[in-house]
């Protein structure tokens, strides 16, 4: 299936004209079939995954800009960086910061941002959960 | 007037048998993962089309939250398959449906066509029911 070729192949260089020739189709009917199923263009489906996985290895890992944009496809950082800041609304560097800033201020004052239906239920509460102001 | 949905739960038996599921296999997106102390852990994920609802991963622990007594009933209740815990959408629901059973999701029901839309159903790895749909066009 080509999602899944592209799924588990994004960090390669995937040519989507040779995809549409595996799938048996030709160019222009393996896209309307793709976007039919899954909502994008194969090219716009790659770019989500891409960015998708780029998002993650910048919450999670300690890789940095330039390593995450080759891990994910991309062979150009200014591109990479630019096409981040255009899907995402902000540079990876200042998503990076961001989700670092974010998850610090959920584990010590999580009153803010979760939910107290959530929070509440699960005694974090400012009695005995410790907040640094 | 209330206007959204933001914040919803499903309750599981592990974080991280749940994060491989519901990452891995469904291919939700991780909205935040962040250790709150005591190991309880703050996991909520979205659905790749539907970013702005929050679906928090609610691990069911004796702890702050639950007594030993009323976390091992509830944990018996979830294995047992008690809890139907939504509906999901997709667009074409065979390549879905043979997506993830590809990835070893557990179907209880392949697609069907039934008056509301065209329905499978499957299993989380906890044992939480959930309808995977694709509407009628």
């Amino acid at each position: 299936m080509a999602k899944l070729y592209i799924d588990n192949h994004f960090a390669d260089n995937i040519d989507i004209e040779n995809v549409a020739i595996e799938s048996h189709f030709s160019k222009f009917d393996f896209i309307r079939q793709f976007k039919r199923t899954y909502g994008k263009t194969p090219y716009n489906y790659l770019k989500k995954v891409r960015l998708s996985k780029a998002e993650e290895l910048l919450k999670y890992s300690n890789l940095s800009i330039k390593e995450v944009c080759f891990s994910v496809g991309y062979s150009s950082i200014s591109s990479f960086s630019g096409l981040f800041k255009k899907e995402i609304g902000i540079p990876p560097q200042e998503f990076k910061k961001a989700f670092e800033k974010r998850t610090d201020m959920i584990q010590h004052k999580p009153l803010k941002y979760i939910p107290g239906c959530f929070a509440e239920k699960n005694g974090w509460k400012k009695s005995n959960f410790k907040e640094v102001e | 007037m209330i206007t959204k949905l933001s914040h919803t739960v499903i309750y599981v038996l592990n974080h991280d048998s749940a994060y491989e599921f519901y990452v891995n296999k469904l291919g939700f997106k991780v909205h935040t993962d962040a250790p709150m102390g005591e190991g309880e852990r703050w996991l909520t994920i979205a659905a790749p089309e539907q970013e702005n609802l929050e679906i928090t991963l609610m691990e069911i622990t004796e702890g702050r939250k639950y007594t030993k007594e009323s976390a091992e009933q509830l944990r018996k209740l979830i294995k047992d398959g008690t809890f139907g815990f939504g509906v999901f959408e997709t667009n074409d629901i065979n390549a879905t449906y043979e997506e993830l059973k590809g990835k070893g999701v557990e179907f209880i029901k392949p697609p069907t066509k039934e008056f509301y839309a065209t329905e499978a159903l499957f299993k989380d790895d906890s044992g939480n029911w959930f309808s995977l749909t694709e509407r009628q066009k």
